[in-house]
């Protein structure tokens, strides 16, 4: 593949890359457009020894995939948003669980069917809380396909890292060295009473194969150390606290972002995948016209890094955040920065990419200088 | 006795009430895995949620207490990533084949090697009560105060239509039977399914004058009849025991393994 450019479509770029990351189970059902992910499973999978399968819905995919996972194997689905909409329980259980897995969600526009085959990035709010509970989640998105190469090995490797289900959030329809984690596994010899809840010091939860040495019980219920259900009000607060606390302690080593020129900006473009481009765009020829234009690029939305958007932001005069919804995003850096009442909305929510002249035209009217 | 050594004695006692089936079938189960003899390493138990799917917690195997009627989903993609794995999947009526109806008539139409065990009690019991697609028309449930309008399932019928390739049905009445089945089901290779016929005398006996437990398992006794014998004539309102279907299919792993060979010729 040296020096050999090729064009390929966001979809297969993932599929590429959860092959690179190891994935060895996809489980998923048809929905546009995402179906040419398991396509590339379909495909590929067996080539590796590895399983695909196309389960009855969307529910059962995800399920399926949860299942093969603790088997020992990284596992993923991918999807749109009525397929992530029927997800979100067996989700949940993947957090209670604590199961890594990823789900690809290939967004479209608005509820229900919405727009299929058009773009929008309306399921960042759902991500972070479409299910039912109070919990921590990991998304993360890309803007670019050599970004999303990265972004997709590293959704696998904060999995395996921290135990959790990471989301993936694709609005692209369309190297270097990488490293590849693998999960944390027991030491714990057999014959050892085992707990397979019992975290270490870090937070971290080792893992042991179904199948293996180690027999224990696996619940959605709040469960003890060994993995029993338990409505002690101890037991309770403290697998809550540890759910919450292994993702928000390390926002710092999950938050992945991009930022360009945001030393001496006067004017901080906060934005995430796709429209991040068009973002970068305006920002490159701002700059050739002497203007101090900044990018930050957000590729870890959840948990939402505030701290560093905070610092980043710290010295411009205007935050404006470039997103494809009704400011989902906008919310959270407007709670992240000093000066909320400098934080504007530039957005589409027609199902068309916004370009680099819309974010131009939408900042001449926050400038008060007319379109 | 060695049945012991599949019971979880840490998590004892149990949640069941008193006179409920569920342990009766939790017993014949470990009787015959006990006879079986298979490596406890080997075995995995998935579930769903409700009274019966708390029978996974409760034995010495690798267990899974999943979300409502999805278990077979679970237990499809840890079969299919390790097929080298026996999987048991006990479900409830409800959870098998109300919310988890789709489920089960796709993990039986693919033929995957599982063994299903549906524990009918005719009701919701851990929710106190409501009828289930299995409760048949006439019960009386919280949600049929008046009593219940909806037609039943057959689960024996719909397994054998879905394609599973081992079907049985018996009831808590008559656990040797009960367990040998459960011992063909598992040694089978394809989808089995075992549907057993559980008294619940809190949620279905009380409200239906069906009797306490005795009296129900009793009803089983005398309202049932071995497919195939002397007594079992069209007409005579009886329940049919027995195993109903036993075919050899081609099995859904081993479908796959041949993909994988046919893939890798090509790679």
């Amino acid at each position: 593949m040296k020096n050999k450019t090729a064009f390929i479509q966001g979809n297969e770029v993932c599929a590429r890359a959860a092959i690179y990351a190891g994935v060895g189970f996809f489980a998923g059902y048809p929905i546009t457009p995402s179906t040419e992910i398991a396509e590339f499973m379909a495909r590929e999978l067996p080539k590796r020894q590895g399983t695909f399968i196309q389960m009855e819905d969307e529910i059962s995919s995800l399920c399926a995939v949860i299942g093969a996972s603790l088997t020992g194997c990284k596992a993923m689905t991918a999807t749109s948003g009525p397929g992530f909409s029927l997800m979100q329980e067996a989700l949940g259980y993947a957090v209670m669980a604590e199961i890594p897995c990823v789900i690809v969600d290939v967004q479209r526009g608005g509820p229900s069917t919405g727009l299929p085959t058009h773009v929008m990035q309306g399921d960042v709010c759902q991500a972070r809380w479409g299910i039912h509970g109070d919990h921590a989640i990991v998304a993360m998105t890309a803007s670019g396909n050599q970004e999303l190469f990265k972004i997709t090995v590293d959704a696998f490797n904060i999995a395996e890292t921290y135990r959790t289900p990471v989301i993936l959030l694709l609005d692209i329809p369309s190297e270097g060295e990488i490293e590849v984690v693998e999960r944390l596994r027991t030491a714990v010899k057999q014959g050892v009473d085992f707990h397979p809840y019992l975290p270490r010091e870090d937070g971290r939860l080792p893992m042991s194969d179904f199948g293996g040495v180690h027999r224990y019980n696996v619940t959605g219920l709040f469960h003890d150390m060994w993995g029993f259900p338990s409505d002690d009000p101890q037991v309770v607060h403290g697998l809550l606290r540890h759910l919450a606390d292994k993702i928000n302690n390390n926002v710092d080593n999950i938050a992945r972002f991009k930022e360009y020129y945001l030393d001496d900006a006067d004017l901080v473009l906060v934005s995430y995948g796709s429209s991040a481009r068009s973002a970068l765009h305006l920002v490159e020829s701002r700059r050739r016209r002497g203007e101090k234009y900044g990018l930050l690029e957000l590729q870890t939305l959840w948990p939402f890094p505030h701290s560093i958007v905070r610092e980043k932001c710290a010295n411009a005069r205007y935050v404006a955040v470039v997103e494809m919804n009704l400011g989902q995003i906008t919310k959270e850096v407007k709670e992240a920065v000093d000066r909320p009442e400098r934080v504007y909305l530039l957005n589409r929510i027609d199902g068309v990419y916004i370009t680099p002249t819309d974010i131009r035209n939408m900042l001449r009217v926050i400038q008060g200088r007319g379109v | 006795m060695a049945y012991d050594d599949y019971i979880r004695k840490r998590f004892f006692p149990h949640i069941w009430c008193p006179g409920c089936g569920h342990g009766i079938v939790l017993n014949a189960l470990t009787r015959s895995l006990d006879s079986l003899g298979f490596d406890k390493n080997e075995m995995v138990m998935v579930s769903g949620i409700g009274c019966s799917a708390r029978i996974s917690g409760y034995v010495d195997l690798h267990s899974m207490h999943t979300i409502h009627g999805r278990a077979l989903a679970f237990a499809t993609g840890i079969k299919l990533s390790r097929p080298e794995l026996k999987l048991i999947v006990p479900m409830g009526d409800g959870d098998a084949l109300a919310i988890g109806g789709n489920h089960f008539i796709h993990a039986a139409r693919r033929n995957i090697d599982i063994t299903a065990i549906v524990i009918n009690n005719r009701i919701y019991g851990m929710t106190g009560g409501q009828y289930s697609p299995l409760s048949g028309v006439g019960v009386r449930a919280t949600t049929a105060p008046y009593s219940n309008i909806d037609p039943a399932f057959d689960v024996v019928e719909m397994a054998t239509a879905a394609g599973a390739t081992f079907v049985a049905r018996t009831t808590t009445y008559h656990v040797r039977e009960m367990s040998k089945f459960f011992q063909k089901a598992i040694l089978h290779k394809g989808f089995s399914v075992v549907e057993v016929l559980s008294q619940c005398p809190t949620n279905f006996g009380r409200r239906n004058k069906a009797g306490d437990a005795v009296h129900m398992m009793e009803s089983y006794k005398n309202g049932t009849v071995v497919a195939g014998s002397a007594d079992d004539v069209p007409g005579s309102g009886k329940i049919r025991r027995g195993v109903f279907v036993e075919k050899t299919a081609p099995e859904y792993c081993d479908e796959y393994a041949r993909i994988i060979r046919v893939a890798r010729k090509g790679a």
